[in-house]
């Protein structure tokens, strides 16, 4: 009887435990975070090497690399994800090639990612240090997770929408466009946002890849500091950065919080539906 | 002139006094013996090595209903896929034998397999309205087959939800979502979807066995209005249901793992005087 | 079978984008073995691991107190979070009451997506400091691993619990019906069930730790050494990168781009791993 409560016990306390560690951390950095936090700070360009002034800039610059990054990987990812589900039978070769290829490219460290980008984006392609090699660069981190999800959407449409299609003489094509999409796209779109989430969070494949500079971008070819990037180097490089690293580790954990929070809503909403219809 | 293309209006389209297009309701008792529309020879059928079918013979005869009998587990449902090609779609399944509808060989690789489906459709045993409204579940197949016209596409939604009964039930809500339906509702959509393409057969799997009894009895009454002008092969467990309604009966049983017919006859023949003893065991009760 | 003519159009749209999605881990790898290359041709293999130490400026290349570094961490940071992970996932699957457990799930699933480097700056403004009044310099391998442990606990929770809830409700039904309590059967029928789940949750958390770059370059110490104590500051394969890749030149860079192949190898062993693990069947 008593190993029984001693299990409990232990496990109550373990959650209890990480509980507090978790809310204490992020107590702490809104309680840093929120004193340099105002209109102004959002809008305005970094002074005096980011210890005064704001992160309009930066924020504008993060939002062009995820920008590049899903606009790039989002229709790759899709049209790859509809091919491994529909288009290609189970035993393929092809299919099998593709998805280890992606198993493994989920895999890989994001510092290899920076090497990478640097290498091919960055040199090979000349792009130097720009918002584009930064971008591109992310988009090849992301495609694992937008290919994942999306084919977890399809796979999850019901096998009998397709053989009735079949049966009623609808081309491939004509069931994917108008039942098979419009089916998935809570699942795919919940997909989208978790890649965006994964991206903006993303710091050591864009310190070689987007450049370091802390003003307003002139293009997409011009280096820009993404948020992960102006944290690190406030915290790490700047004396007396600490306080504006904290404001800005706020504004990007509330970022953060809310894309991934609709994308969890999301797919949610789309496991209950898939439950009550079937 | 392809075969396959549509020819002219049967009689059952005429519009009569009642709002059924289907003309006044026939018997199912046995009639006299029509034209052969399906012609099955040596159907065997392969799930990787496993059979599942073996050696099936029959018949089908226009405008009359033809119900598959026998327990679970003798490729009933796999013959009934193999009639318009779904075994495509199923992996790892091989079918060998002869299937001539209206005398072209199935398996002909010139056949073009959307204009099949067209003329030979099919109701799975649960009921697949897709998650789209009422109107929209009927005009995608026929945009799909080319027809276009707005003003065409409504008739024929309004024409075949009469046909099917549902017309005064759903006139007013044909843009709300057909998975709002009960499930008698929602299968006979999937019935006025197939019969928007205007085919010639329907093949049905076990229509009635996901419904409650009164849903199933709405759905039998349909399909033995649709007799004479549809030709019609049904799959069912129901053997009080294909004494009601068919014309032709064929028994299927197991035999060393696969499944085969037995015997294949008319309805008051396999009923009431099997010439085979598993078909008088089966029919009466005493097996399966 | 025969496919319409939109259909064989888009198929081969299709098959055009998955060879480009297919082709990005063959383009990572020749331009890492392309850049690598340029410094075998005077440099063996077996210097990276014999030299005397790592100072590229003086032609040194011996990676082992970096990889020392790097696999400590992992290992220390696996130790903490497998057992916390198992017990997060325990509890919010079924020790805690329904409205709990579901603001428990979201509390681990909003710290996944929490940016490393936030947790590095917290490392660095907070844990280090405390760590430095234990024994200084604060910066070390001890905080890295702690660091690493909560980065990678959200990981291990979410595998394992999707691993659990994935064995069929029937096993856990069938136990109680015997009457074994619940923790009996956990421990017993449903963990045994759910092994291979949990085991690919590890691998997949080990190789998240080992490819961990910005956290623990902020609270790691960032020396090149062997560690002889958890308080020894220490510098991880990852963050040698990050740090160095700023000004390294000809050489240099070539090494740091060997040290990448490292990293790309050691992650490849772990998927392939992972991979093996989940075609096992779920045999209690």
């Amino acid at each position: 009887m008593s190993k029984i409560n001693f299990a409990t016990l232990l496990i109550w306390l373990v959650a209890i435990v990480i509980t507090t560690v978790f809310v204490f951390i992020l107590a702490e950095i809104i309680v840093y975070g929120l004193s340099g936090l105002s209109w102004s700070f959002l809008v305005e360009p970094p002074q005096n090497a980011g210890r005064s002034g704001g992160i309009g800039p930066i924020i504008i610059s993060t939002g062009l690399i995820l920008f590049v990054a899903i606009a790039t990987a989002a229709p790759l990812g899709l049209a790859t994800a509809v091919l491994l589900t529909e288009f290609t039978p189970q035993d393929s070769r092809f299919g099998f090639f593709v998805e280890r290829s992606i198993d493994i490219l989920a895999g890989i460290p994001s510092i290899v990612f920076g090497l990478f980008g640097n290498a091919f984006f960055c040199l090979y392609l000349g792009l130097g240090f720009s918002i584009l090699s930064g971008g591109l660069t992310l988009a090849c981190m992301v495609l694992p997770i937008l290919i994942r999800t999306a084919t977890e959407g399809f796979r999850a449409v019901p096998n009998d929408y397709r053989l009735a299609a079949s049966a009623l003489g609808l081309t491939r094509s004509a069931a994917l466009i108008h039942l098979l999409l419009p089916t998935a796209t809570p699942a795919l779109v919940a997909g989208l946002l978790l890649g965006i989430g994964r991206a903006g969070a993303e710091t050591a494949a864009l310190i070689f890849t987007s450049g370091y500079v802390d003003r307003m971008p002139d293009s997409l070819f011009d280096s820009g500091r993404a948020l992960s990037i102006h944290i690190y180097d406030l915290s790490m490089n700047v004396a007396g950065g600490d306080a504006n690293a904290n404001s800005t580790a706020l504004v990007l954990i509330i970022i953060l919080f809310l894309i991934n929070s609709t994308s969890i809503s999301l797919a949610n909403q789309w496991m209950h539906k898939r439950v009550i219809s079937s | 002139m392809n075969p396959l293309l549509l020819e002219s209006e049967s009689i059952a389209h005429k519009t009569s006094n009642n709002s059924y297009t289907l003309g006044p309701m026939q018997a199912g008792t046995p009639c006299c013996k029509p034209s052969t529309l399906l012609s099955i020879e040596n159907l065997s059928l392969y799930y990787g090595n496993k059979p599942a079918l073996e050696n099936v013979s029959l018949d089908i005869y226009q405008g009359c209903i033809t119900a598959l009998i026998g327990p679970s587990g003798c490729g009933k449902t796999s013959f009934l896929s193999a009639l318009n090609r779904l075994t495509d779609m199923i992996p790892d399944c091989t079918v060998t034998g002869n299937i001539h509808y209206k005398g072209i060989d199935l398996h002909d690789p010139t056949i073009e397999l959307l204009k099949l489906r067209k003329e030979i459709g099919m109701i799975f045993q649960k009921p697949v309205p897709f998650p789209l409204s009422i109107r929209r579940n009927i005009e995608l197949p026929l945009q799909e087959h080319g027809i276009s016209k707005q003003s065409e596409l409504s008739s024929i939604v309004q024409q075949v939800l009469l046909d099917v009964g549902l017309w005064e039930e759903v006139k007013n809500r044909l843009d709300s979502s057909a998975l709002d339906l009960s499930g008698g509702q929602q299968q006979r959509i999937c019935i006025a979807r197939a019969l928007a393409l205007k085919p010639k057969v329907l093949l049905m799997d076990e229509p009635c066995s996901a419904l409650d009894p009164i849903s199933s009895a709405v759905v039998e009454d349909l399909i033995k209005r649709l007799q004479g002008s549809y030709t019609i092969v049904i799959v069912t467990h129901n053997l009080a249901q294909a004494k009601r309604i068919a014309n032709y009966a064929g028994f299927f049983w197991v035999k060393e793992t696969a499944g085969c017919l037995i015997e294949f006859g008319q309805c008051k023949q396999i009923f009431e005087s099997p010439t085979h003893e598993l078909t008088a065991a089966y029919v009466n009760g005493c097996r399966g | 079978m025969s496919l319409s003519q939109t259909d064989k159009h888009l198929t081969f749209i299709l098959r055009l984008c998955a060879l480009l999605s297919a082709a990005v881990i063959l383009l990572i790898l020749i331009f890492l073995l392309n850049e690598s290359l340029s410094i075998f041709q005077h440099v063996s293999v077996s210097r990276f691991i014999n030299d005397a130490s790592w100072h590229p400026q003086q032609g040194l290349y011996n990676i082992t107190p970096m990889l020392s570094a790097t696999i400590l961490s992992t290992v220390g940071a696996l130790i903490l979070a497998t057992p916390l992970g198992i017990a997060s996932a325990l509890f919010s699957y079924f020790y805690a009451p329904k409205f709990l457990a579901t603001w428990y799930r979201r509390l681990i699933e909003l710290l996944a997506g929490i940016p490393s480097v936030v947790y590095g700056l917290w490392g660095l403004t907070t844990l280090a400091p405390l760590i430095a009044q234990l024994h200084p310099p604060g910066v070390s391998l001890l905080t890295a691993i702690l660091i690493l442990s909560l980065m990678v606990l959200p990981t291990v929770a979410l595998t394992v619990e999707a691993a659990i809830a994935a064995v069929p409700a029937s096993y856990l039904q069938g136990a109680m019906a015997l009457g074994l309590s619940r923790w009996t059967s956990i421990k017993c029928i449903i963990l045994p069930a759910a092994h291979s789940g949990i085991t690919s949750g590890i691998l997949l958390a080990t190789g998240r730790a080992i490819g961990e770059t910005m956290a623990v370059l902020m609270v790691a110490g960032n020396v090149v050494q062997h560690p002889h104590s958890l308080f020894d500051s220490v510098r991880t394969l990852t963050a040698n990168i990050a740090l160095e890749m700023a000004y390294a030149m000809g050489d240099h860079r070539a090494a740091l781009f060997v040290s990448g192949l490292v990293l790309m190898i050691m992650v490849l062993l772990l998927v392939f791993m992972a991979a093996f693990f989940k075609r096992k069947p779920a045999y209690v």
